[in-house]
This record gives C-alpha cells, structure tokens and sequence, in this order.
C-alpha cells in the first residue's frame, strides 16, 4: 500500500532496499532461519500504547497547539487552545485521559516479509493487547454491537490495518479514534471531470458540515485516487505522520498547504467558538485511479490526536 | 466577551433568560449526566407515565460518558460528547422543566426552538478537555441504568465548571457569530 506519505517512510523504504540486496546475496544460505517474533512480544507493545496514546499528547499536537495560540486572532480561541495545552499537563501528571472518548483502538502493523511471528494467533494478540492497555489504564470502552449498542466490554475488537513490507521487523501504530470526529468523516466518489476543483470543493464541504462537531482544530486526512476502499484506508493511514513532516509527493505537499489555507477561512476556529485555526495540518496522499473514477476520502481527526509507536 | 456568571442549579426561568450567546459561566451544584441511551430511556419512561430518574424541574443535563475513575479519583476523564445524537429527545425533556444542556457541537433548529419556547439554554463546554474538566467534579454516582456502564445516568456535584452560552433563549447562536467574525470567504 502507500509507502511514500512521509520522508521517514522513503528513507526507510530505500534502506529496505539496500538491505534487501544486500540480504539477497545471503539468501541461499539464510533460507531456512527467519527472525522470529513473538506475537506475545505484539501484545505487550499495543498494551503499553494503547495506554501512552490515550494519556499523553503527543509532543507534535503540542507544538502545533502552541504555535497556533500565539497566531490565533480570536481571543476564546487563544483561550480554547490555552485550556487544551493546560488539559494535556493534566493528563500527563494524573494519568488521566486527555479525552474520556479513548477510541476505538486502530492498530496499524507494517509486517517485515522476512519476520516470522510466533507463538499464537497475531489478531487475537492484538486484541489481547488492547484488553489489557484498556483496562490496566482505566480508558474507557468504547466498542459496542451496532444495533443493540450492547458495550462489547473491552474494546475489542480492534481495527487492524496490515501490511506487508520488506526487511525483518514488525513496526507498529496505535491509534485511538474518537466517534465524534470519524462522524464527520467522509468518502466521495466523484466525477473525473470536475478535477481538483472537485476535490477542494469535498474537503471544503466536509469540513463546513462538521463545523464545531468534531473538536477542532481538526486535522485532515485526505486520500485521492486508488478505489473505495483503499481510498479510506489510505486517509486514515496519513494520521501516523508527524505534524510537522514534509509530504516526498511535491504535488501533494502543495496541496497539503492550499487544503490548510482555504479550510482555515471557514472561521470555526478553536472548539468551533469562531477563529482562524480550524485546521492544523492536512495530510494528502495521491495515488492512481481507474479511468472512470475519482474517489477521495476524508478522514477528519479531532485535536485528541492520539498516535503512538513501536518498532519490534 | 462578558464577566464570568454564577449559575447554580436547579435553575429558574430569570437564570436563562438572562443569558446571552457568548457568555461565559461557572456551574456549580449538582448536575446530571445522559448520553443517546439514557436520553432514549428518559423518554420512554415519561411516554409510559413514569418517573424520570431524576428532577427534570431546572435540571442542568452534562452529555457525557466519563472513563473509568482511576484509583482515588470519583470519575475519570469527562469532556462533552457531541450533542446532536440528544436532539430528538431533548425538546421533551424541556417541556417537562430541562434549563440547560451541556454539550459541544451544533443542534438541530427544533432543539433551538424548544430552548425559546421553554426557557433553556445549550451550553459548551471544550470537547476533548477530559482531563481538565474532571477537575471540576467533586462528587459522581451513577443512579440509574447501571448497565449502560459509561452511558449510564450520574449527579455529579461540580465546582466552577468553565462553560460557553451557545444558544440563548433569544436565538443567539455562538458557533455562528464566532463563525461569521472570523470567516474569510
Ligand atoms: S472528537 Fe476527539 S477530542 Fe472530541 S470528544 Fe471525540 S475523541 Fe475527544
């Protein structure tokens, strides 16, 4: 899937390279001894994320917070973004949530093709990960039967995105989402003929309709090309960059900065209570499409930012 | 912006209607807590000519549903859940004497009209503050619907909780003079 959505991911994806060639030379003779990993090792990992995402802000949200407050021309917003900074300190001391929604736990797992995971069944590891980072730091669970809204207990199931990549090491995200912002998410499937006009003009939209909805300043995760599905995934996978990271697609990068702009004339603001920081950051990921489509997602993230990360 | 007003529920009609968009208050006393679920209960519970599980008479509602408490603490985090899933059932409640709501995000404009009609206000609190609006909250018990688990019904006894007049009896909305004050399209 997409391996190009930050430099990080080109830099690790040219050392893969390296190391494939270089692994290749040796493979006749390593055939038969892959690294193992234990998926009781995969567990333990989303266990202490699940519990470093939900209690501590990560240090980009908090920059981007701060950078914000000193440009933001309405006075409720500087206040708004005040208080968020304050609720984060908080957190972080009491090892309290920084929001009581904790998510549903989406897990993000980039499988090296040369790691063989041992020891069990890897999804049901993941779960048991996310059980026990639930409940051993009193987050609040927040999975439920879709008609009869019967709580499922311990946040399980999770949403697991894999992948397969090169190299021999099992990296991995935990991401919790909040309802109230993936609500306001969206998927168009629009016409190729109205172009990035029609794209910006989706962005716009969605936003707008989302107003004060999903705790703004939001940032974006949008997604252009590919098909429905991977359309969507590819949104939500934008969300592991870093704030401040810069976009290797330089078509995207631009992009990136026009969304920003124009999505912070809207005037929302901090908490929806009326500014210029609706938006910290849209991430763009461009990928190619069939001929008779145009599929864009959005995936809309609330300032409970929460992404936390671990390489095995 | 105005000075910070004291309210301290139960509320009566002069302590909304002297309420405008964009004000800033302190709730202190006792307030109640209700998400989609509970809200669906409430209801059907009044239709079936049955108690509430609470005074709804100058009642203040908090659309919340706290995390766990940590050991020592009475609640966990509690910011405000997004209010829009209530509006179906929050003209009922205020007919039957609701004052206030606490919540975040945009209502629906039978909501805003019920606020005239009945003498309520929607409040916002920061969505996503969990942490720091926990602080407020002195005292919570869960008295009804024990199995909804986060969802079910709490009084909490606040101090001081820091809040936003959104939409005033008078139909002033502050998500849409902020919005229109800082727009630039
Ligand atoms: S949208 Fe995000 S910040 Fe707001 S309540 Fe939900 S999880 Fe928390």
């Amino acid at each position: 899937m997409d391996t190009n959505c930050s430099s990080i991911e080109v830099l690790r994806a040219q050392s893969a390279r390296i190391q494939r060639a270089q692994s290749a030379k040796k493979w006749e003779l390593e055939l038969a001894s892959p690294r193992t990993v234990e998926v009781s090792a995969v567990a333990d990992a989303v266990a202490r994320l699940c519990g470093e995402a939900d209690l501590y802000l990560p240090e980009d949200v908090r920059q981007a917070f701060t950078r914000a407050q000193a440009e933001e021309p309405s006075l409720v917003g500087q206040e708004v973004l005040g208080r968020l900074l304050e609720n984060a300190d908080i957190a972080a001391e009491e090892k309290m949530p920084i929001c009581q929604d904790c998510g549903l736990a989406v897990i993000f797992m980039d499988i090296g093709q040369d790691a063989h995971l041992v020891g069990g069944d890897l999804i049901e590891a993941v779960n048991d990960g996310v059980r026990r980072g639930y409940e051993e730091n009193y987050l609040r669970k927040s999975a439920c039967h879709p008609f009869t809204r019967t709580n499922t207990g311990d946040n399980t199931p999770a949403v697991v995105h894999t992948q397969i990549v090169p190299g021999d090491k099992v990296h991995l995200w935990v991401v919790p989402k909040g309802g109230g912002s993936e609500n306001m998410s969206k998927v168009f499937l629009l016409t190729p003929a109205v172009g990035l006009a029609g794209v910006k003009k989706a962005v716009m939209d969605t936003v707008e309709a989302a107003g004060p909805n999903p705790c703004p300043p939001i940032i974006l995760g949008v997604a252009i090309g590919g098909t429905f599905d991977h359309a969507a995934v590819r949104a939500k996978r934008t969300l592991l960059r870093e704030l401040d990271s810069v976009n290797p697609d330089p078509e995207a990068a631009e992009l990136e900065q026009v969304l920003l702009e124009d999505v912070n004339t809207l005037g929302i603001g901090p908490a929806g209570l009326g500014g210029a920081t609706t938006c910290l950051k849209v991430f763009v990921d461009i990928k190619p499409c069939h001929i008779a489509s145009l599929p864009v997602a959005v995936n809309v993230q609330c300032h409970a930012a929460r992404h936390k990360e671990a390489v095995l | 912006m105005s000075e910070l007003i004291k309210l301290n529920p139960p509320l009566v009609d002069q302590d909304v209607t002297a309420l405008t968009a964009g004000d800033k208050v302190l709730v202190s006393g006792t307030i109640y807590t209700g998400r989609d679920a509970a809200h669906k209960r409430i209801v059907e519970t009044l239709a079936a000519g049955g108690e509430p599980p609470f005074p709804l008479q100058g009642a203040v509602i908090f659309y919340v549903g706290p995390s766990p408490p940590p050991p020592g603490r009475v609640i966990g985090a509690a910011g405000p859940t997004t209010s829009y899933r209530m509006d179906a059932y929050a003209p009922t409640l205020m007919a039957e004497g609701l004052k206030a709501m606490i919540g975040k995000g945009k209502r629906n404009p039978e909501v805003k009209q019920a606020m005239a009609d009945y003498k309520a206000v929607y409040l916002a609190a920061i969505g996503g503050a969990g942490a720091l609006m926990a602080r407020c909250i002195k005292q919570a018990e869960v008295i009804a619907y024990p199995e909804l688990g986060p969802e079910a019904v709490r009084r909490l006894v606040v101090e001081d909780m820091p809040l936003f007049v959104v939409n005033d009896v008078h139909g002033g909305d502050l998500y849409e003079q902020g919005r229109q004050a800082y727009a630039r399209t």
